[in-house]
């Protein structure tokens, strides 16, 4: 048993908002006194874009990739060349999240295409023939909540076969009409989406109605912009054939970490709030409609078969 | 050497003594036959002519000449003993051996007895009764706690109390130890204040009212319904478990074409953490399920012990998915049950973990904590664990298992538990099959009164959606499952009942009257509410049923027959009255019009679950009138088609709630339909169960001795049917209590002065109940008591009609025992018997049955059985005979029979008995011989019967019985030396030496030292005692004691002269 080496960050969520102080402690641990050449540690934010192999090919998709963006980058030395003694050791750290520049913090978020994410990074530097010591860290980063109170701005929705889009025969789509609202289209990201559904009449029994979280991201690379919506995730409000015209609640916890508040710069562009509602109508079991709601607009993506 | 003393050996060791007794006995059963050989051997030739010349019977004198012409001596014992050259040492011819003096010297030694003055010496040792004071201090004076004040000190009822015990003046040291109040009084002080306290402090018990937030005992917990779910919803049927321990690469199939492979896999690993396989196991049985599921239930708890967290959530998940899963509807509640136990214990689990954490090194968290001395690493998993449950896909995994971890909000918010229940009601609105929902209703009430019985607005809410959901139950969906099932409807709604009970229960505790008129009010709108109204009748206070009984009647009646069946409704209702009385007035017609309903029920299985339920109500409320008729219906319901062989539980049950409400049993068998109902039992086994349960009740509540022949007769025939269930492959323990049970009722029979009625009854009981060996035993105790009764109204003088009814129970006596397999009970009852014969001066009934005892006893095994254990009989022989010799002493001999022959008789078969090889019990029974003899030799005995002449007043102390009397002795002192001296090797040398020292103390306290030769025979033993220095140096002081303290008694001064020559060994 070795030395080991750990960073250990004050808070116990991680969660920081640029201009606060982070602080906490690195700790040296081992049974024989450690020798070493210095210890530094690092702060480090990037941006890595990755490019869609939709929008360029696969191989570019691999090799291309757009080079990081920095958002902070620094070192320290925390310890001198010196030698710690057996035992614990406990190394205090602060250091105040500032960017040089017009350069900005921006949440963390872990994308497809998008990933944006902060480190800190401890080395202890030792002579030839002992390794070097690493222990990386991730802390988050939030943005400071917006001023001023969101003014909630709910929205109504129908959906019935007609307003689906990208159908071919409609008239194969048994009668339904749902109707519903959101509380709000803009959503505070630590608060869950919510909102109320009523089945009103269903020629077909329902399987399953689901809510699906899908994001929007944007890379910008050489051959131009790359726009992508994926799903970040899926979540059923219904199971089987719920009863007509009692209201189902809508109630999306955000995955925090999969998400991120709309954000567009000059390089990259992350849009959420979009989210999707499938039905799933089952007739002779095979026959499927998914419906797609952005921004409370309803508007057919795609139709696909079970 | 001494021509006697080898005549003496020759006898002892030359022809063999069992021989030599039988001889003996003959001779003297047959006075003047003549005889080859006897035991006798007379040392003293001038004292045996003088007693043979006494000697009634010829065959004395005989023997004695005989005696001389064997009077070889034999090879002696090498006795072993280094003998200090004592003046009795002899060389033997047939030996050069030395020999110890005790056995040396021995030769037949007198017997004297000590003449005893029993009065004087029981008023001598009676202990002087000092009277005591009152208030003197006595430790056997009760203790008597006169009072024990309770103290209210404050209204929140901390009592302190004190008691003062007893006046005398020394503490007792229990009560002091106690601070001075003894627990139970403690217990009553403590008790007290509170009941007083409830009463009277009612403002106080309103305000604990409307806060209400612990669920008292009254609440029947979740425990207790689980059981009885699992064995009332069962299958058949083939079930499969379908576990996705993997990834769900099927269901994942609708998402966009937009998202990338990669994004999918990567969501797939959010779903399900690690990979693993689709489990799917199908063609189970319920008990292949029910362990399945326990396996599950281990495995989460390992995985969780392992730290494998995320294992352990992704088993929970997947159980709960199965909840959604109702392809084999009957089995859903019991798999309910089954899966809501998982998630019991992941709650569990959970709570437990995040409880841990908060505690630090210092400080541990209490019961009642705020979430602000939660530290940030406990909130931030508990968050953890909601985010991450929040991203679980379907709803239904999501629900549940929320619902599991509900608890752990108290963890972050102290309103976490408010918000959540309400919106985790709504979820619920989400699942469409209304059997899931209606589940998932009740577990989250289940949890919710765990967590937070506060929170009564989500159990309402649950209630309120139930009902709007309620029409679903009709709609297609549901009945087209039913269809593919094969399931029909008044078989489908039972299955809501478990949920809906439980639900309902939630919401009726402790609710207001109004809430329950509410709701009653809102089932009613909706049609075909029979579900509803049973739910609401199994679940609401049954005081609050009973008063609206009739309300409810009308409403049953109006329900839809094709929906849930009405039985169960009335069943339902009838529970309740069974609980809670309805109002006077209504009572009759209640029962009039229920009864009209169930009695034109069709299926016998629904009409008996039905019956089975308001026989109670009827057995509370009316008279045994009432109860026939009904009992007549059932009768006539089960009797067609013997419907009543599938229904046996029931019907036991009914039988069982008559017999509880009716404790006169008069009453009871003159409920015109009961026996009639009784012949419906025909199964054996049942009918023996039911059997029981009469008599059982009997035993409890009859109180007073009976005479009545209905109860009689009756009783006799639910005995005969315990009795004829008998046979050779019933337990042991069945017999037991069959017998147990025949026992209670043979003595609860009385005829009062009418003996000769009883003794007939116990005639006819005997030929009943000849299978069962304890019933004859106690019927023998009981003719025997009968025997001593007649004694006691005669007031010991028998006319010529009692002594002939006396001598009838004796006969009934004798010839009872021998149907008797227990050898000891056989024998003991002989004896006892015998005892009752000649204190009612039956004397050759008495003789015949000590004679009867006398030849069991040589077929006495050396082993016998009890409880199942084989263990030797010796102890327990040991024992009957002692108990033998002191009823012996008062028999008085036969004129026939020669002197004693009782005695001789038992002799002679103790004698042959074959004894363990090593032991003494046969010189510790003829020392109980010797004091027999003893005391017979005594002017007048120490007890008597009374109007009974015993041999001191027969023979009147005549010199020729006394002369008979010391003979006895004298052989049996022989015995005894003999046995002494085969004591004589090394490892019995301390059998040796107790046995010498006890015949010391026989001789001490029986015979008279005065003589010399018993004298000198008592200071041999007293030195074989010590020879090997294996006595006990203390006894021997005591004794040694003990004579000097008895040579200061008047008459006792050659004592004196005996202890000089009992010398102690002192160890070195």
């Amino acid at each position: 048993m070795g030395t080991s080496l750990d960073i250990k960050i004050k808070r116990a969520n991680k969660v920081y908002h640029a201009g606060e102080m982070l602080s906490g402690v690195v700790v040296v641990s081992g049974k024989d006194p450690v020798q070493h050449q210095g210890l530094f540690l690092t702060v480090e934010g990037t941006v890595n874009l990755q490019l869609s192999a939709k929008s360029v090919g696969v191989f570019e998709a691999f090799y291309n990739s757009v080079k990081p963006i920095q958002i902070i980058n620094s070192t320290i030395e925390m310890v001198k060349p010196g030698k710690f003694p057996p035992g614990k050791t406990e190394i205090p750290f602060e250091f105040p999240l500032h960017v040089k520049g017009n350069k900005v913090l921006y949440e963390t978020y872990h994308g497809v295409f998008v990933n944006i994410q902060y480190t800190l990074r401890c080395d202890m530097k030792r002579s030839l023939l002992a390794k070097d010591l690493t222990k990386t860290c991730e802390f988050i980063v939030h943005s400071a909540p917006q001023k001023g109170k969101l003014t909630p701005s709910p929205v109504d929705f129908t959906i019935t076969p007609e307003t689906l889009q990208n159908v071919k025969e409609r008239a194969l789509l048994p009668k339904f009409l749902i109707r519903g609202h959101l509380n709000s289209t803009n959503c505070v990201i630590t608060q869950p989406l919510t909102g109320e559904l009523v089945v009103e009449s269903s020629e077909a029994a329902i399987r399953s109605i689901e809510l699906q979280l899908v994001r929007v991201e944007t890379c910008g690379c050489a051959e131009g912009y790359a726009r992508d919506a994926t799903e970040i995730q899926n979540i059923q409000i219904a199971d089987g054939d719920v009863c007509r015209s009692l209201s189902v609640p809508i109630y999306m916890v955000f995955p925090r970490l999969f998400t991120c508040p709309t954000l567009e710069t000059t390089n990259f562009k992350v849009g959420r709030a979009q989210w999707g509602r499938g039905t799933h109508v089952s007739r002779e079991g095979s026959n499927s409609a998914f419906a797609r709601l952005t921004k409370g607009r309803p508007s057919l993506l795609t139709s696909t078969t079970r | 050497m001494a021509p006697a003393d080898g005549a003496a050996w020759a006898l002892r060791e030359g022809a063999c003594p069992s021989q030599s007794w039988r001889r003996g006995r003959c001779s003297l059963g047959s006075a003047g036959g003549s005889l080859p050989l006897t035991i006798m051997a007379p040392t003293d030739g001038a004292a045996w002519a003088l007693r043979s010349g006494a000697c009634p019977s010829q065959s004395w004198r005989r023997r004695a000449a005989r005696r001389g012409l064997c009077g070889r001596a034999t090879a002696p014992h090498n006795h072993g003993g280094r003998g200090r050259a004592g003046p009795g040492r002899e060389l033997r011819t047939g030996g050069p051996r030395r020999r110890g003096h005790v056995t040396g010297k021995m030769a037949v030694f007198p017997w004297h007895s000590r003449h005893r003055n029993y009065k004087a010496e029981f008023a001598s040792c009676r202990l002087e009764a000092v009277p005591l004071e009152f208030g003197d201090y006595h430790p056997l004076k009760p203790i008597t706690v006169t009072e024990s004040k309770t103290k209210k000190v404050s209204r929140k009822g901390s009592t302190s109390s004190t008691s003062s015990s007893s006046s005398s003046s020394v503490v007792d040291p229990l009560s002091s130890v106690l601070d001075g109040t003894d627990p139970l009084s403690m217990f009553a002080a403590t008790a007290d204040p509170a009941a007083t306290a409830a009463a009277t402090d009612s403002s106080r018990k309103k305000r604990e009212r409307e806060d209400n937030s612990i669920i008292g005992s009254d609440f029947e917990p979740w425990a207790s319904k689980r059981g009885e779910i699992l064995a009332r919803y069962t299958t058949t049927e083939k079930l499969s478990i379908n576990l996705f321990m993997g990834s769900e690469k099927g269901k994942a199939g609708t998402a966009t074409s937009a998202m990338s492979e990669k994004v999918r896999t990567r969501l797939e690993e959010l779903d399900d953490f690690e990979e693993g396989s689709q489990k799917e196991l199908l063609n189970l049985t319920q008990q292949d399920y029910v362990n399945r599921i326990e396996e599950l239930n281990q495995s989460l708890k390992d995985a969780w012990a392992s730290d494998q967290k995320v294992k352990a959530l992704k088993i929970v998940i997947q159980c709960s998915k199965l909840l959604s899963d109702t392809s084999v509807i009957q089995f859903y509640p019991s798999k309910f049950v089954l899966i809501t136990d998982i998630l019991d214990t992941f709650g569990k689990l959970v709570y437990e973990r995040i409880f841990s954490m908060c505690v630090d090194n210092r400080s541990v968290l209490p019961d009642h904590f705020s979430p602000e001395n939660v530290n940030d690493t406990a909130k931030e998993t508990c968050l953890n664990w909601f985010f991450k449950i929040a991203s679980i896909r379907e709803l239904i995994p999501r629900f549940y298992v929320e619902a599991s971890i509900l608890k752990c909000n108290k963890f972050l918010s102290k309103t976490g538990i408010s918000e959540c229940l309400p919106r985790l009601t709504c979820m619920i609105r989400g699942i469409g099959d209304p059997l899931v929902s209606v589940y998932a209703r009740a577990y989250l009430c289940r949890v919710g009164m765990e967590v937070a019985p506060h929170l009564k607005e989500s159990l309402n809410k649950n209630f309120f959606d139930f009902l709007l959901t309620f029409k679903q139950i009709h709609g297609d969906t549901v009945q087209n499952q039913l269809v593919v099932q094969g399931v029909e409807l008044p078989s489908y709604l039972p299955l809501y009942s478990p949920a809906m009970d439980w639900i309902f229960q939630c919401i009726s505790y402790h609710a207001p009257e109004t809430l329950l008129t509410e709701m009653m009010e809102r089932c009613k709108k909706l049609g075909n509410n029979a579900l509803l109204l049973n739910s609401v009748m199994s679940a609401f206070r049954a005081e609050f049923i009973a008063t609206r009984s009739m309300d409810f009647i009308g409403m049953i009646k109006e329900c839809d027959e094709s929906g849930f069946p009405k039985h169960l409704l009335f069943r339902s209702l009838g529970l309740n009255l069974a609980l809670a009385d309805p109002p006077e007035s209504d009572r009759l017609q209640i029962l009039n019009e229920a009864w009209k309903v169930i009695t034109k029920l069709k299926n016998p299985q629904d009409y008996v679950n039905c019956a089975e339920v308001w026989v109670e109500y009827t057995c509370k409320h009316f008279t045994k009138r009432e109860v026939s008729t009904v009992l007549a219906d059932v009768i006539k319901h089960m009797t067609p088609d013997r419907a009543f062989e599938d229904s046996y539980p029931q019907l036991q049950s009914i039988i069982k709630k008559v017999i509880a409400h009716f404790h006169d049993f008069s009453v009871l068998f003159s409920v015109e339909k009961f026996l009639p109902f009784l012949d419906m039992f025909q199964k054996e086994s049942v009918r023996v169960e039911v059997c029981k349960c009469i008599m059982e009740v009997f035993i409890k509540h009859q109180q007073e001795p009976t005479k009545d022949p209905v109860i009689l007769n009756a009783l006799l025939h639910v005995c005969k049917t315990m009795h004829d269930s008998v046979n050779a492959l019933t337990l042991e323990d069945e017999k037991r209590m069959l017998a147990y049970l025949i026992n209670g009722f043979i003595k609860m029979v009385s005829f009062g002065r009418d003996f000769e009625q009883q003794l007939s009854f116990y005639v006819e009981a005997r030929s009943m109940f000849c299978n069962l060996e304890p019933v004859l035993v106690q019927l023998i105790h009981s003719v025997n008591r009968l025997a001593m009764e007649t004694r006691k109204v005669m007031k010991g003088n028998h006319s010529r009609k009692t002594a002939a009814f006396v001598r009838a129970c004796v006969a009934y006596c004798f010839i009872t025992i021998p149907s008797l397999v227990g050898i000891f009970a056989r024998l003991n009852l002989y004896l006892h018997s015998g005892q009752v014969a000649l204190a009612n001066q039956c004397l050759s009934q008495a003789d015949a049955f000590f004679k009867a005892a006398i030849s069991l006893i040589p077929e006495v095994p050396k082993m016998i059985n009890i409880d199942g254990k084989m263990r030797p009989s010796e102890s327990f022989l040991l024992e009957f005979l002692c108990n033998f010799f002191s009823t012996l002493l008062i028999v008085p001999d036969h004129p026939e029979h020669g002197v004693l022959s009782l005695v001789r008789e038992l002799l002679g078969v103790i004698q042959d008995y074959t004894w363990e090889d090593n032991s003494d019990d046969k010189v510790r029974i003829y020392t109980c011989v010797l004091h027999l003899l003893s005391a017979m030799s005594q002017e007048t005995y120490l007890y008597h019967v009374d109007k009974v002449d015993s041999n001191d007043s027969l023979y009147g102390g005549d010199s020729k019985f006394l002369a008979e009397n010391n003979k006895l002795c004298e052989t049996v002192m022989a015995q005894i030396l003999e046995h002494l001296k085969t004591l004589a090797k090394d490892e019995a040398l301390k059998r040796q030496s107790s046995l010498g020292l006890s015949f010391f103390n026989s001789i001490l306290a029986h015979g008279d030292l005065r003589n010399n030769r018993l004298n000198q025979l008592s200071v041999n033993l007293w030195h074989l005692a010590q020879r090997h220095g294996c006595a006990d140096t203390r006894t021997m002081v005591k004794t040694l004691e003990y004579i000097k303290k008895r040579s200061r008694q008047p008459d006792m001064g050659h004592l004196t002269e005996l202890a000089l020559r009992l010398p102690l060994q002192t160890r070195t």
